[in-house]
């Protein structure tokens, strides 16, 4: 990677929202290169998307989120792919990768109630022939989301000082 | 009865204090008024601290520092050239302020002049009136960058001067000097046999180059005091812990006052700055490239919005023209109809006339609001 797409990358990933002139200001290079920078990051699929850091605890919507422990086993046609390829596609894994350790994925589920993630896991996952079992943690506090933390940071400095 | 003295009389109250008020007066306020990092001590630092405490390392240390931090300070010096016998040239200081305070008393007589490089700090001129000596303004330049300049030396009388007071990575106005004009200050150092107390707190906030250090020049390690401290590079302003370093004799009088004034550093302090010294440099370069990209932010959007402004590239101040004849008003105003404090420059001193301090020791996002406030306001 450029220094250039380095630079960009790691102001979009402290905040995404950051604008193109923002971050040629930041950088001192030129926004037209800024712009470029950013489409062949998106082009080359270095930059999946933007999404928004929530704190469902500051929300008026519930949201429950929960941390699922997936072992599977696989057979000759069946690879860690495979299963993968199936579990992306439910709405409600907003992440899932594959882990060394006890178990296979960590899968990471969000839906509407405590039902609907319970329904999730024990209805379209565990079912899944090449799953073996799962172990699913409800998130009761999250302290930080994507790099940022969800409490408020007060600064305690003096509004003016020498 | 009780009264004060002539000492205290002769220093005007201070304009920071009397911003800082106004400020608390308005609400929702974005300040850029602030002198010191938006950052959290390093982790470990404050991790030191605390296991000092833990085991009861409550006592007095010996008057000149722990042993340990003054050959850490020593070593990580050296990198600018000069270096200090740890045991001799090395004081360890509540914070840099005090270095300036007993710097001046231990070096300089009552009666005698101080030349002070303006605008600077707000401590420098108050310390030398209440160790009774006389101040010489050094007025430095706008179209100079801020820099010090034998010119200026020579105008304002400072070769009658006993000692010289400067400041690069410069506070206020971020402005830094290299090794070729500092050379000429230290020629006329030289000339005229002026001691030089060299604040260098802000060596490690530079952008565009390395530090150096005044006494890194010819003929300049005998006659020059240098002042560091932890506070701005590795955000530890409120534990207080800065250093002296200087020829053995003049280290040696700087602790004689020291040791009746202040004892010992805050003990807790020195176990923090150790465990800075050893481990925290990445911390350090972490937050020196998040200043750098908000310097260039606010340098950026300042041009964008028309207010003239020399680059900055030390320390986390920019110091642009006020937009209006009277700082001080505009100032006012701003805080008041806008909601962003920035400092008139006249606070540091005449010398800082029709400027504004804006600190970038902010967030990004405070930043962009105190510019789109600031342009909007001018709109």
């Amino acid at each position: 990677m450029t220094d250039a797409a380095d630079a960009v990358l790691d102001l979009l990933l402290e905040n995404a929202r950051y604008t193109t002139t923002d971050i040629a200001r930041m950088t001192g290079l030129d926004e037209p290169s800024v712009s470029e920078t950013i489409q062949s990051l998106e082009d080359e699929g270095v930059i999946r998307g933007y999404r928004a850091v929530v704190d469902w605890s500051e929300a008026d919507r519930e949201r429950v989120q929960a941390e699922v422990e997936v072992n599977v086993t696989l057979d000759r046609e069946t690879g860690y792919e495979d299963v993968a390829e199936r579990l992306v596609e439910f709405d409600e894994v907003t992440s899932l990768r594959l882990v060394s350790g006890d178990y296979d994925f960590d899968m990471e589920v969000e839906a509407d109630s405590m039902r609907d993630v319970s329904a999730f896991v024990s209805e379209q996952v565990a079912p899944m022939p090449a799953v073996d079992g799962t172990v699913t943690h409800l998130v009761m506090a999250s302290y930080k989301e994507g790099g940022m933390e969800m409490d408020d940071d007060d600064d305690d400095r003096l509004s003016v000082s020498p | 009865m009780t009264g004060h003295s002539d000492r205290v009389d002769r220093v005007p109250p201070s304009g920071i204090r009397r911003f800082f008020e106004l400020t608390e007066e308005v609400d929702d306020v974005i300040s850029l008024g602030v002198g010191e990092p938006d950052f959290a001590a390093p982790r470990p630092a404050r991790d030191a601290a605390i296991e000092g405490l833990e085991r009861g390392r409550t006592s007095y240390t010996a008057n000149r520092g722990m042993a340990e931090l003054r050959e850490l300070v020593a070593e990580d010096y050296a990198r600018f050239g000069p270096t200090y016998d740890p045991g001799s040239e090395v004081l360890v200081t509540t914070g840099v302020s005090e270095a300036v305070d007993v710097g001046v008393r231990a070096l300089v007589d009552a009666g005698e002049s101080v030349a002070v490089a303006q605008p600077a700090y707000v401590s420098y001129v108050p310390c030398v009136r209440f160790a009774g000596a006389e101040v010489v303004d050094v007025h430095t330049r706008r179209a100079d960058g801020f820099r010090l300049t034998p010119e200026a030396l020579r105008a304002a009388g400072a070769d009658e001067a006993e000692a010289l007071i400067l400041c690069y990575p410069n506070n206020p106005t971020g402005a830094v000097m290299d090794r070729d004009e500092l050379a000429e200050v230290a020629a006329f150092a030289r000339d005229h046999d002026l001691t030089v107390i060299s604040d260098e707190v802000y060596a490690d906030l530079r952008y565009d180059g390395d530090h150096v250090s005044v006494a890194s020049l010819p003929g300049m390690r005998e006659r020059t005091v240098v002042l560091g401290g932890f506070s701005k590079a590795y955000a530890m302003t409120g534990l207080r812990l800065g250093y002296a370093l200087g020829p053995e004799e003049a280290v040696a009088a700087m602790t004689k006052v020291h040791q009746y004034v202040m004892l010992s550093a805050p003990t807790p302090a020195q176990h923090a700055g150790i465990e800075a010294l050893r481990s925290c440099r990445p911390d350090l370069e972490e937050m020196r490239e998040r200043y750098d990209r908000r310097r260039r932010f606010v340098l950026s959007r300042l041009d964008g919005i028309g207010i003239d402004c020399f680059e900055a590239r030390g320390a986390f101040y920019v110091f642009p023209e006020c937009p209006a004849d009277d700082a001080g008003a505009f100032a006012e105003e701003l805080l008041r109809e806008a909601g962003v404090a920035v400092v008139p420059g006249g606070v540091f001193g005449d010398a800082g006339e029709g400027h504004l301090r804006m600190s970038y020791a902010a967030g990004m996002d405070d930043l962009r609001e105190a510019m789109d406030r600031i342009e909007s306001f001018l709109g």
